[in-house]
């Protein structure tokens, strides 16, 4: 599980540290950190449907806010929950970019123990970083 | 926190950090509290609260409620009153959720009514009433009859049926905030949120019965007047906002605000949570035209719910709402800003006053008010936590200090985390069934999240709006049943 919970970041709220080798494995770990933020067992989400997502932005950093809540958006507007199948980042005239493949389903309040309704991806102590294992982000969800 | 030798009490529960505390402070903070609620306050309080004061055009002092936590930009209880001319509107003042708030309901039942058909009436109310994440709402609107919704608020509702015309004076703002344009919003926003009214959500939101106990009376006189006086009587309690709608339009705004706030208009700011603009500004107005129907969609959130309730207690008790007394109390608004006229140093003068977690205390005699609430003050809806209490309140004179603003809530105390490992849902259900209160939640573990132990305590709060002289307290509510998401 390539994130954890954070406790003292954020008392009426969620925070949570993802990390990856990559950018597209730290992207594919934020979303699961989101995902886990929302419903308790990633694995009661089955493939049943495929997004394609795109987002650019000026910073790898902004784009994995952007990414983030993109999917708190088709939560609530399409009730859907998603995972990372396939991504790619890219550097871009304008910045970077990143593609990607989802696969989840629609919220079923029968499978799913949804835990939190999270409302915004928030810029408190908001960071993307370059560290020693790889690339890290500190991000803090208003539920 | 150790009380740092920066702040010192300029009045009975009122506590002052100067202007020269840190560097950018325009002005001083306040913080209204006792000194047991301020030593537990995180040190983010006063972090973000001396922030607050760096604000451009902000007016007097950077205020904190009572019950004030640490938030995004402003704490959780941050007040701010800007100039509207020279000032900025920013929308971590305001929050995600924007016009989260409370709404109060009476009945003429007696807890011996209710009693035999509590589990009834709440396991109803669960099936009636969407709550928890990913729920459709009471309403589906297509897109033209939203926007329409998104400008004239509760108003809407009552035209179509959901709700009485009486209804609407017993909400601030009459249920409608004027400035809001939904061309302002953007097609994101509209599709969070058309399929969302008449939603609890999550977290901290919920719907309560909760019963008068004669002991718990504090101005018998007034609490009759409101009709809420009555020893065993029960009434109820509806604690939401404007849903992903209101999220989405933060959420926007504040991305735009960070692009344009350096480059179109020159300002900077300490956290990127305290991003703004002018509000004189196209963004700003931009901005508070969106918010304004944010605001708009809580107030019909909030009404729809009401009415459904009537619906439920109407087929439980076979009688209809109106022969049941359910009145609505008022309607309460907590993350808003809003252009107020107040008299400050002794003249009067318009502020735009952010309110982010706390809410308008207008005194006796305030022409906002209904004539049913200018002799006594505003009425002032206080939730606690759903194994404690609620209280309700009346604005006061002497509140002008916080430009008539009060607390909100109890304030989180205890990380969502750890009160899930603290807490187990199931065990919390039996013990409040134990003490007499029947919960029916969406989720067990989101149950545990909102366990009574995560909470300030509601007496220390209210004492502590009485001893700085913000709002009174009329009448304390104990819960019986809970409706949570």
């Amino acid at each position: 599980m390539p994130y954890e919970f954070l406790d003292n970041i954020a008392t009426a709220d969620v925070a949570f540290r993802a990390w990856g080798t990559t950018r597209e494995a730290l992207i594919e770990a934020a979303v699961d950190a989101l995902l886990n933020a929302t419903v308790t067992e990633l694995d009661s989400v089955q493939s049943a449907l495929i997004r394609e997502i795109t987002v650019e932005a000026d910073t790898l950093e902004m784009v994995v806010h952007n990414f983030l809540e993109e999917l708190v958006y088709l939560k609530d507007a399409e009730h859907l929950l998603l995972r990372v199948r396939e991504a790619s980042v890219q550097d871009t005239d304008e910045g970077v970019q990143c593609r990607a493949v989802l696969r989840g389903e629609r919220i079923d309040v029968t499978r799913h123990d949804l835990v939190a309704d999270v409302k915004a991806v928030t810029f408190h102590g908001f960071e993307v970083c370059q560290t020693s294992r790889g690339w890290e982000a500190t991000v803090v969800l208003d539920v | 926190m150790a009380l740092s030798p920066d702040i010192s009490q300029v009045r009975d529960g009122v506590w002052e950090i100067p202007a020269d505390y840190k560097s950018g402070m325009r002005v001083p903070a306040r913080i209204c509290a006792t000194r047991a609620l301020l030593d537990g306050m995180e040190e983010g309080v006063f972090e973000q609260i001396t922030n607050v004061a760096t604000l451009p055009g902000i007016v007097k002092y950077a205020c904190c409620m009572p019950d004030g936590h640490w938030g995004y930009g402003f704490p959780i209880g941050g007040v701010a009153a800007m100039d509207p001319d020279q000032g900025v509107i920013s929308p971590g003042g305001i929050g995600f959720d924007i016009n989260c708030g409370m709404r109060l309901v009476r009945t003429d039942l007696t807890i011996d009514d209710v009693k035999p058909r509590l589990h009834r009436l709440v396991d109803r109310l669960f099936e009636r009433i969407p709550a928890g994440v990913g729920r459709t709402g009471i309403l589906q609107l297509p897109d033209k009859q939203f926007c329409e919704l998104l400008e004239k608020g509760a108003r809407w509702c009552v035209e179509h049926g959901y709700g009485w015309p009486e209804d609407l004076k017993r909400t601030e703002d009459g249920g409608c905030m004027k400035e809001a344009d939904a061309s302002k919003v953007s097609r994101k926003a509209i599709e969070r949120g058309r399929n969302q009214v008449g939603t609890l959500g999550s977290g901290n939101h919920y719907l309560e019965l909760q019963v008068v106990r004669r002991e718990n009376i504090v101005d018998p006189a007034v609490a009759s007047e409101w009709g809420v006086g009555t020893p065993g009587q029960v009434v109820l309690m509806v604690h939401c906002g404007s849903r992903g709608f209101g999220h989405q339009v933060a959420s926007d705004y504040l991305g735009t605000f960070l692009k344009v706030m350096g480059k179109e208009y020159g300002l900077d700011v300490c956290d990127k949570q305290l991003a703004c603009a002018p509000f004189a500004s196209k963004h700003g107005q931009d901005y508070f035209a969106a918010m304004a129907c944010a605001v708009n969609m809580a107030f019909a959130n909030r009404q729809v719910i009401m009415h459904r309730l009537r619906e439920v207690f109407a087929e439980v008790f076979g009688k209809s709402a109106r022969d049941l007394g359910m009145d609505l109390v008022y309607d309460v608004t907590h993350n808003t800003a809003k252009l107020e006229t107040q008299k400050i140093d002794g003249h009067e003068r318009r502020i735009l006053i952010h309110r982010k977690g706390a809410t308008r205390a207008f005194p006796p005699g305030a022409s906002e008010l209904p004539g049913m609430y200018r002799e006594s003050g505003q009425p002032v809806i206080i939730g606690g936590s759903m194994e404690t209490g609620s209280y309700l309140l009346a604005g006061v004179e002497t509140g002008a200090h916080t430009f008539y603003t009060t607390a909100h809530g109890s304030g989180r105390v205890m990380s969502r985390r750890k009160a899930k490992q603290q807490f187990r849902g199931t065990e919390l259900r039996r013990s409040m069934a134990e003490h007499g209160i029947y919960v029916h939640a969406a989720s067990m573990s989101a149950l545990a999240e909102e366990a009574g132990g995560a909470y300030k305590n509601i007496d220390d709060v209210v004492e502590a709006a009485r001893k700085s002289g913000i709002s009174r307290p009329i009448v304390r509510f104990v819960p019986i049943g809970n409706v949570k998401g």
